[in-house]
Order: C-alpha cells, then sequence, then structure tokens
C-alpha cells in the first residue's frame, strides 16, 4: 500500500517526525477532498433543480443569490435551524446512526478516485475493490433508519432499497470485471492509463471500445438503480410510502440523507468518468489535449454524466417494483456474464494476457 | 507507531463487538455488532498486508451475508419473553459445548508446545512471490495449483443454490404474472380498433 507521498515529505521537512506528518498529511487530503466534495454536492441539488425545471419549462430557484446560486445554502441554513424530532418509539441510538452512516460512505469512496496522474489519496492495489466494499456498505444506512423508525412505511422503504442495491450490486460487479480484465488491474490509477490510446490510437476511454459499450451504457443504469435516482427511486415512491425511509426524519438528520443521496450520485458520475471515460485523460489523444490540466477533464466528464443523471430523472417515468427487479436479475445479470465471456474470450484469443 | 495504534483500535473493538453481539439483548443489535466484528476483522487483515481477503470479507460478509441476516431478523416477530424462556434449559447444553471447546484448544496449543506436532511452513511450491500482489498471486495459486478444488467449489455452491430454488419455487396458479417480451411484441393494431359507428346504432366488439 502506497499512500500519496508528497505532502507526507512536505511536511516532514518543517521538521516533523514521520507518524505526525503523515497524520496531518493524510487528514489535510482528506479535507481537500471532502470539502470540496460537499461544497458540490450543495451546487450540484441546485444544478439538478435548474436542469429538472428547464425540462419542465418552469424557472426553477431563482431567488436567492443571482440565478438563485445560493437556494442549496438557504436550504441548508434552514435545515439546521429546524427541531430535530425523534419519535418516541424509534430506538434512538440507529435512528441517529442510520443518517450518519449513509453520508460517511457517500465521502469514504472518494480515497480511491484519482484526480490527476499519482493525484490520489490511497493508490491501493485493490481499490476498484474498496469501492465495491464500500458500496455495499452503503445499504446499512437505508436499513438502520426504516428499521430504528418503528414505523411501516419507512420499514417497506428500507426493504425495497437494500432489495434494490443487493441485486443491481450483482450486475456492478460482473461489469466491474470486464474493466478490470480490459485493464489487468484493481488499481484505479493503472485502469486510468490503460484507457490511454485505447482505440485507435486515438480515443482515451474503455467507452469507445465496442466490446465494453454495451458495458458502460449497463453500468450507467445500474448506477441508477444503486444510487435510487429515478426512474429506479421506488424507496421514495411518495404516493406508496409516504417519503420512504426518511419519513419520520427531519432537520440535520433529513439533510444528511439527502447530501448523502447526492454525494453518491456524484460518486457514480465520477466512477463513470474514471472507469469508461478515460479519467483525468483528454477524450483524444491529441498532444495540444493535455495542456489542460487532468482535473479539469474529470470534473467536465462527472459534469456530464450528472446531466445525463438530471436529464433521465426528468423524462423518464417511474419503473414498477418488479419490473426493476426484472431488468436487474433477468436483463443485466446473464447480459453481463456473457460480455465477461466474450471480453475475457478476446483477450485470450487476441493474446491480450501473454 | 500508527500500525502499533490501529491494531489496538481495531483487536479492541472485534473483541468488543464480538462480545457485544452475544450480550445484546435485540437481536437486531446482534447483528449489528456483528457486521462491525466483520469490519474491523478487516482492518486486521489490512494491517497484515492480505489486503484482498480483506475487501473479499467486507463485500461478502458485511455486503452480502449479514444484509441476509438482518432481513431475517428484522422480519422475525421476536418474542423476547419465549427467547428468555429456553436459556435455563439450554444452559447445561451450552456450557458443555464451551467447555468442549476449551478443552480442545488447550490440547491443541498444548500438543504444539511440547513439540509433538510440526506446523506446515512455507516449502518451495508456495513460497510468497515477490512483487507480485496480494491478488494476482492468489489468483495464480487459485487457477493454477487449486484449479480442480476451485472449479468444484463451485459447482458444489451451484448445485446448493439449483436445488435450494428448486426446493422452495412453486407454481401459483392464482396470479396473473405478465410476460414481458409477449408485451413488448404487442402491436398497436392488435390491441386497438377504429369504428365508425352511425348515430344511435351499438358497437359489437
Amino acid at each position: 500500500m502506497s499512500f500519496f507521498q508528497p505532502p507526507t515529505q512536505l511536511f516532514e521537512s518543517w521538521g516533523m517526525g514521520h507518524d505526525l506528518a503523515f497524520v496531518i498529511s493524510t487528514v489535510v487530503c482528506i479535507l481537500a477532498i471532502c470539502l470540496p466534495v460537499m461544497l458540490s454536492v450543495a451546487m450540484v441539488i441546485y444544478v439538478d433543480r435548474k436542469i429538472w425545471a428547464a425540462m419542465a419549462l418552469r424557472r426553477g430557484p431563482n431567488v436567492v443569490g443571482p440565478f438563485g446560486l445560493l437556494q442549496s445554502f438557504a436550504d441548508g441554513l434552514k435545515v439546521f435551524l429546524q427541531e430535530t424530532i425523534i419519535p418516541t418509539a424509534a430506538n434512538k441510538g440507529l435512528f441517529l446512526i442510520g443518517p450518519i452512516v449513509t453520508f460517511t460512505v457517500a465521502l469514504l469512496a472518494w480515497a480511491v478516485v484519482p484526480f490527476n496522474s499519482n493525484a490520489i489519496l490511497a493508490n491501493i492495489n485493490v481499490g476498484l475493490l474498496y469501492i465495491l466494499a464500500i458500496s455495499s456498505l452503503g445499504v446499512y444506512g437505508t436499513i438502520m433508519a426504516g428499521w430504528a423508525s418503528n414505523s411501516k412505511y419507512p420499514f417497506f422503504s428500507a426493504m425495497r432499497a437494500s432489495a434494490q442495491m443487493i441485486s443491481y450490486e450483482v450486475s456492478i460487479g460482473f461489469i466491474l470485471i470486464c474493466v478490470v480484465l480490459w485493464a489487468g488491474s484493481f488499481n484505479m490509477d493503472v485502469i486510468v492509463q490503460a484507457q490511454k490510446a485505447h482505440v485507435f490510437h486515438f480515443f482515451n476511454g474503455f467507452a469507445f471500445n465496442p466490446l465494453l459499450f454495451p458495458m458502460w451504457v449497463m453500468f450507467l443504469i445500474s448506477g441508477m438503480a444503486e444510487t435510487q435516482r429515478a426512474p429506479f427511486d421506488l424507496t421514495e415512491a411518495e404516493s406508496e410510502l409516504v417519503a420512504g425511509y426518511q419519513t419520520e426524519y427531519s432537520s440535520m438528520a433529513f439533510a444528511l440523507f439527502w447530501l448523502g443521496e447526492y454525494g453518491n450520485v456524484l460518486l457514480m458520475c465520477a466512477l463513470n468518468a474514471t472507469l469508461f471515460w478515460g479519467g483525468y485523460l483528454p477524450p483524444f489523444e491529441i498532444h495540444a489535449l493535455y495542456a489542460v490540466p487532468g482535473i479539469i477533464w474529470l470534473l467536465l466528464k462527472i459534469g456530464f454524466g450528472f446531466f445525463v443523471f438530471s436529464w433521465v430523472k426528468a423524462t423518464v417515468p417511474r419503473y414498477r417494483y418488479d419490473q426493476l427487479m426484472r431488468l436487474g436479475w433477468k436483463v443485466f445479470l446473464p447480459v453481463s456474464l456473457l460480455f465477461v465471456f466474450l471480453v475475457s474470450g478476446w483477450l485470450m484469443a487476441t493474446g491480450h494476457f501473454a | 507507531m500508527i500500525q502499533l495504534l490501529a491494531f489496538y483500535l481495531f483487536a479492541t473493538l472485534v473483541i468488543v463487538s464480538g462480545l457485544s453481539t452475544i450480550l445484546a439483548r435485540n437481536p437486531v443489535h446482534s447483528v449489528l455488532w456483528l457486521i462491525l466484528a466483520f469490519f474491523n476483522a478487516a482492518g486486521l487483515m489490512v494491517l497484515v498486508g492480505a489486503e484482498f481477503i480483506a475487501m473479499l470479507l467486507v463485500i461478502v460478509y458485511v455486503g452480502a451475508v449479514a444484509v441476509l441476516f438482518l432481513f431475517v431478523v428484522m422480519m422475525l416477530d421476536v418474542d423476547f419473553a419465549t427467547l428468555r424462556a429456553g436459556f435455563v434449559q439450554n444452559a447445561p447444553l451450552g456450557l458443555l459445548i464451551a467447555v468442549v471447546l476449551v478443552a480442545e484448544l488447550l490440547l491443541g496449543t498444548g500438543a504444539v508446545h511440547s513439540g509433538a506436532l510440526v506446523l506446515g511452513t512455507a516449502d518451495a511450491a508456495t513460497a510468497a512471490p515477490q512483487n507480485l500482489s496480494n491478488t494476482a498471486a492468489i489468483g495464480a495459486l487459485l487457477y493454477g495449483r487449486y484449479l480442480f478444488l476451485f472449479e468444484t467449489a463451485g459447482i458444489i455452491l451451484t448445485v446448493a443454490m439449483i436445488g435450494a430454488i428448486v426446493l422452495t419455487h412453486r407454481k401459483r396458479g392464482d396470479v396473473r404474472s405478465q410476460n414481458i417480451s409477449q408485451q413488448n411484441a404487442r402491436r398497436p393494431q392488435d390491441a386497438t380498433v377504429n369504428l365508425k359507428p352511425g348515430v344511435g346504432q351499438g358497437v359489437e366488439l
């Protein structure tokens, strides 16, 4: 395991011991990732509402600040000042831990996202497995909230959410195996570098590869199901479940669910960009494009991914629950298994592993 | 120093959450403590350099097995009075099992300490490959030396899964299930008709 080194050396040069320098530099790096992520979550909520409004021929938030830019911060201040209500029948400890788990897990996975070549907080060998492990933790926040609320509708919603997340994690696993086979590593940085000049020595990105393009489409849809975004937001189907697993929540605990949900959506967009669209690499292998810093490319790709998520939310009607399960188990699982077979067969036939 | 602190943190939490698993009164709390124990065990695995096993532990046990535990426990309508009623009755059996386990543990360690047993050591065939990541090393062994055992385990699991599905699946006659491909293949002209009935005349469909 090698961690991002330069800040450690910088702090050491100021006369600190190695351990102290390591701890401080790691904390600084974590803050340098988490604070912008939280800020962009606030902005992304505004962007989502604006895009949704534009597609519905409305104006969206336009009162607070110029163009309504400060709307999310006003909402944040509002929930912060509200009273936290804990139902008397609720299991108090778990009721409060639930939203914290959801929010923390949404931030944890950013540790292995490469922002530029070598700009990665934890450059571990098993980066992609780490992401799978963390995303499998996300379900606990929802289950805890649903159960601890001690109320019927949140419980139904938690059941739905966990069944949905487990189902789509299976196909996501197989899709990621295709990517890993082609890249030859679980390390996120190696996966990005493997996409350099991948197709015709010109296109940077696995999504340009005809064998992996269908995998990208499935990953996008599975990502929407995994983050419980529309059209798979059955956990928040207001006509059936009041408001889903956060029905009993108020104030900051409610806001943490909201932030965690958008944090997960952003993470899915980042994974999409990193695994299929070349991450911090420019889309085409043209020397002049490398003049733009890698993080700008990554942010552009994440932004485009989020636009697609919003676009789908604004235009596609909600799935029914049995259709959702059918799509996950009867369509995505067999097709992704077939593609694991096809991709590995192609790689063996062309001598990729030789 | 950091490793030492991390070890004591993880080890303490494993023991505390393991104890809490059996001491918690609410079964849902028990499962959640168990999950914390799994998670900290994964942390210990990372400390000894087995990052692949650590991630698998979290993905398989925390991500899948424990969720199913939690499902079952939450769905059960637990009556605490009946749970505790069996305690006194079953206590001798539990104690007996505990004594047997402790005796076995003492026998095992005693045999090793007396020198009667020699623990297996890494031979040339299993020598740890240098400059190879954890994942690649396990893969090389699993798909090379232990290929037959690995495939056999896979077949056994598949058979078990199919068996469980066959045993529990029942066809219900009283539900109207959908045939999605049939629905998708349906054309508008099969489903709708355009009619121009005259004034005052009914329509025969």
